[in-house]
């Protein structure tokens, strides 16, 4: 196939030619950022939690005064225990993807000057870091004699479990059992590494702290009450969660059973990233109808093209150009017009994606969207122009022995 | 003149129907989809208090003491002391303190179950000075701040559940175990966003979609509910940890929100001076150690600090006009297309007189004619994407609709583009010269 006469022809419809070339360079651009965009929620959405979310139900109770916290307890507790199918139950403040109750900033030194971070600290009672599933990978889990009894907001004093990223974060290339640290002048050591525990809102945070988080060892108290981590093997969770309404009604007539918060830990999960997969299906909706757009594009200009050289088709017929020299010179030009596109849109993807990275916390664009975005409008290219190019290679050798 | 070239723009739009449906279509679509987003953000980014909003301010001094961070910008609501001392100075010409905590609801002449609700405890001035419409009864009374009185406003929501929208003025409500009388009772009030408690947006990486959510369903005087709720107060941050939970009065905890109406510059002036004596005066007490950290910003100043606009909104509609701009390109090339292939028609024109004004002016006819049938399709696609978001879980779905506004400038949205879009193409028609054309013919 001969590209210098498509070229040529080209210069002469330089307008035409720069305006579908812009568009598809546009095309490209978005196309490939709004595909990284798509891949960035998904990633979002597909957090590890560390732990057993299908086997894992929460009940939340609220509208209880403090002083009747104990004996809601010991009631909701053995109440809960006694449902058929279920495991264990233990009093956990913070709920993966649920609950938040223990967000707070540390610091690594007992006069609060260096600072470390914002964490969540997951306080909870004997069995419950058993119960969420999560793997120790270094150091110990709590032991009996680590859980206290504790008035204010946490236990003053612990030793605790930390996960890997966070203690990766506080101290870097040291080993981080032992360490201590600080929350104003409570006081905790690290005894054990977990491997993942994430965040309630991990969402809210940046990417590398989403799993911050700390496991307290307490005993359930006036301030360790009311959220509950239900254990029961999958298939029993829904039921397990049905039958907890049921018995909370019984045993607890004064307190409210929060049903926006008491859920199996998989429906807290998809519910936290509800907005992502609206969004996700937004995205994927706009990079439809901007192939659609722009193949209508294609389309119309092509159709132009051929009726506007329908004479000198049929002289190229005439002299002897078969059907799919016709289609060929076609298809090959609306290759050469999607390539200078592809070639501009790319600049433009990086471009954008700067900008992108600079308002929204978005790494790089991975080099390999380009290729796959060029892929994706070559072929776009080539499906939008066949029509016309077929109507083109139609038109009978005879055309050119007619005036108009 | 006008009506002779729509007209002709009406027969050229019959003459080639896929061309011209093409163009609508591409024009249709970016409107639809570009007003959809527009739509949202002009909801969420709009003035909730439009006329009043550059009288109302929100004053701020940094009552931490420690020094282990940046004190670029206080913290965004103040301690217990501040908040009560700039109020109780009353140097505005309105002032509420707000705080809100979660309660057990219940109407004691009804049998539903208790509810848990939010309670804004706050000042009688609030009601007045956001403007906040009231269906039956009316605000608390000065004196009732004072006298710790047990009243409440409820929201219409509330109202609903509780009463079955009936005028519940006089009713009892047992908010946890105080019982309350029904002094007012609010119209529907949906304020976007919910200005009075944004704060924090600066931690919110973007995600300020809950700036959004609905008003709290029960009012007290904040004298009341703080007794009321005591125990289930929750602090923006403490610089040092709190000795009973849920009770912060005393502790070092910033968690009240002060909100005041300044009437003219001169006010607003007095107030800022007034605001850096306070904390200086407080600095030399020993209390305060960032005297110089004070602010005081409008309401519009104070949500632009905050971002409200959720970071997903602001992308949606950076997508949605690069999408309008493909489309854009898109009907350029077949206006191009479509004037040039009517050069014959265009040399006749020309030759039996008609300026190069006038066939520039008929072509951009035929592009306005265009994108008035884009805007009609534009406008029902935006319908459909204003339905598609009230479907989504944002708590600001159900605010999604198309006002007047919006709806006009839907319209003049779809004849600006197609206009922008038929301007280089006419251009090019009315450059034709008329001879060539002619002997092609």
């Amino acid at each position: 196939m001969q590209i210098q006469p498509i070229l040529a022809a080209l210069r002469r419809h330089r307008l035409a030619t720069l305006l579908i070339t812009m568009e598809i360079a546009l095309a490209c651009a978005v196309l490939c950022n709004a595909c990284f965009l798509i891949a960035n929620r998904i990633a979002l959405m597909h957090v590890n939690s560390g732990v057993d979310e299908t086997s894992l139900a929460t009940v939340q109770l609220t509208g209880y005064e403090t002083e009747q916290a104990v004996d809601l307890n010991a009631r909701a507790i053995s109440g809960l225990r006694n449902i058929p199918g279920m495991q264990s139950v233990t009093v956990l403040n913070s709920i993966p993807f649920g609950a938040r109750r223990g967000t707070a900033g540390i610091t690594l030194d007992p006069a609060g000057q260096h600072f470390g971070g914002v964490v969540e600290f997951y306080v909870g009672s004997q069995g419950s870091l058993e119960a969420l599933g999560v793997r120790l990978v270094a150091g110990r889990g709590p032991q009996a004699d680590d859980f206290h009894a504790f008035e204010g907001l946490m236990p003053g004093d612990a030793s605790v479990q930390i996960t890997r990223s966070l203690a990766e974060h506080l101290w870097p290339g040291v080993d981080p059992l032992g360490k201590e640290l600080w929350v104003d002048k409570w006081h905790y050591r690290v005894v054990g590494i977990i491997d993942h525990l994430v965040r309630p809102d991990p969402a809210g945070w940046p990417e590398g702290s989403k799993d911050w988080s700390i496991f307290v060892p307490a005993l359930p108290g006036k301030y360790l009450a009311g959220s509950y981590l239900l254990r029961a093997a999958p298939k029993d969770v829904p039921h397990v969660l049905r039958d907890a309404r049921a018995v909370i009604t019984k045993v607890a007539p004064d307190a409210v059973f929060d049903q926006e918060g008491s859920q199996t830990i998989s429906d807290l999960r998809a519910s936290t990233f509800r907005q992502d997969r609206a969004m996700a299906g937004m995205l994927v909706g706009v990079i439809v109808a901007l192939l659609l757009v722009t193949a209508l594009g294609i389309v119309g200009l092509a159709s132009f093209w051929v009726q506007q050289r329908r004479r000198q088709i049929g002289i190229r017929r005439a002299i002897g150009a078969t059907r799919s020299d016709i289609l060929r010179y076609f298809q090959t030009e609306n290759f050469l017009i999607v390539s200078f596109g592809i070639a501009i849109g790319m600049a433009l993807a990086f471009l954008l994606n700067l900008l992108l990275m600079k308002s929204y916390e978005l790494p790089h664009l991975p080099l390999y969207y380009l290729p796959v975005g060029a892929l994706v409008l070559w072929a776009l290219g080539q499906l939008a122009v066949l029509g016309p190019a077929l109507r083109a290679a139609a038109v009978p050798p005879v055309v050119a022995t007619r005036s108009v | 003149m006008f009506g002779y070239y729509l007209d002709l723009a009406v027969r050229s739009l019959k003459r080639n129907k896929v061309l011209t449906a093409l163009m609508v279509i591409a024009i249709a679509v970016g409107i639809g989809a570009s007003m959809t987003t527009l739509t949202v953000m002009h909801l969420l980014s709009g003035d909730p208090l439009p006329g009043k909003s550059g009288t109302i301010f929100y004053p701020q001094v940094d009552a931490d003491p420690t020094t282990d961070f940046s004190h670029k910008d206080p913290i965004d609501v103040m301690d217990y002391h501040s908040a009560v001392d700039l109020w109780s100075a009353h140097r505005a010409d309105r002032q509420a303190l707000l705080v809100d905590s979660q309660l057990k609801v219940r109407a004691p002449q009804t049998n539903l179950p208790p509810l848990m609700e939010m309670m804004l405890s706050t000042t009688s001035d609030f009601f007045p000075m956001f403007d906040v419409p009231f269906q039956y009864g009316g605000s608390w009374q000065p004196q009732d701040d004072e006298k710790h009185a047990r009243v409440a406003v409820i929201s219409a929501d509330l109202n609903d559940r509780l009463f079955g929208g009936a005028n519940s003025v006089g009713h009892t409500l047992q908010l946890r175990d105080t019982d309350v009388r029904i002094v007012g009772v609010l119209k529907p009030w949906r304020p976007s966003p919910q200005f009075y408690m944004v704060a924090g947006g600066r931690f919110a990486h973007g995600q300020t979609a809950d700036f959004y959510t609905k008003p709290e369903d029960v009012f007290t005087p904040f004298t009341s509910g703080l007794e009321i709720n005591d125990g289930n107060f929750w602090q923006f941050t403490c610089w040092h940890m709190p000795d009973k939970p849920g009770h912060l009065q005393d502790a070092p905890c910033e968690w009240i929100r002060l909100w005041v109406e300044l009437g003219s510059a001169a006010k607003v002036a007095d107030y800022r001076t007034f605001l850096a004596g306070y904390a200086e005066q407080q600095k030399a007490l020993g209390r305060i150690t960032h005297a110089e950290n004070t602010r005081l910003r409008s309401l519009m100043q104070w949500l632009d600090y905050n971002g409200v606009v959720p970071s997903d909104v602001r992308l949606q509609t950076w997508l949605a006009f690069a999408f309008l701009a493909i489309c854009l390109f898109n009907t350029i090339g077949l206006l191009l297309a479509k004037f040039l292939r009517r050069g014959g028609e265009i040399g006749v024109r020309r030759a039996l007189g008609a300026s190069r004004g006038a066939v520039f002016t008929q072509c951009l006819v035929e592009a306005g004619l265009i994108g008035l049938l884009g805007g009609i399709g534009g406008w029902l696609l935006t319908l459909t994407g204003l339905w598609l978001v009230r479907r989504q879980p944002a708590v600001y779905a159900d605010m999604a609709h198309l006002d007047v506004s919006m709806f006009l400038l839907t319209f003049v949205l779809a004849i600006a583009t197609s206009l922008l879009a038929g301007l280089l193409p006419a251009l090019r028609a009315c450059r034709l010269a008329p001879g060539l054309q002619l002997k092609t013919l």
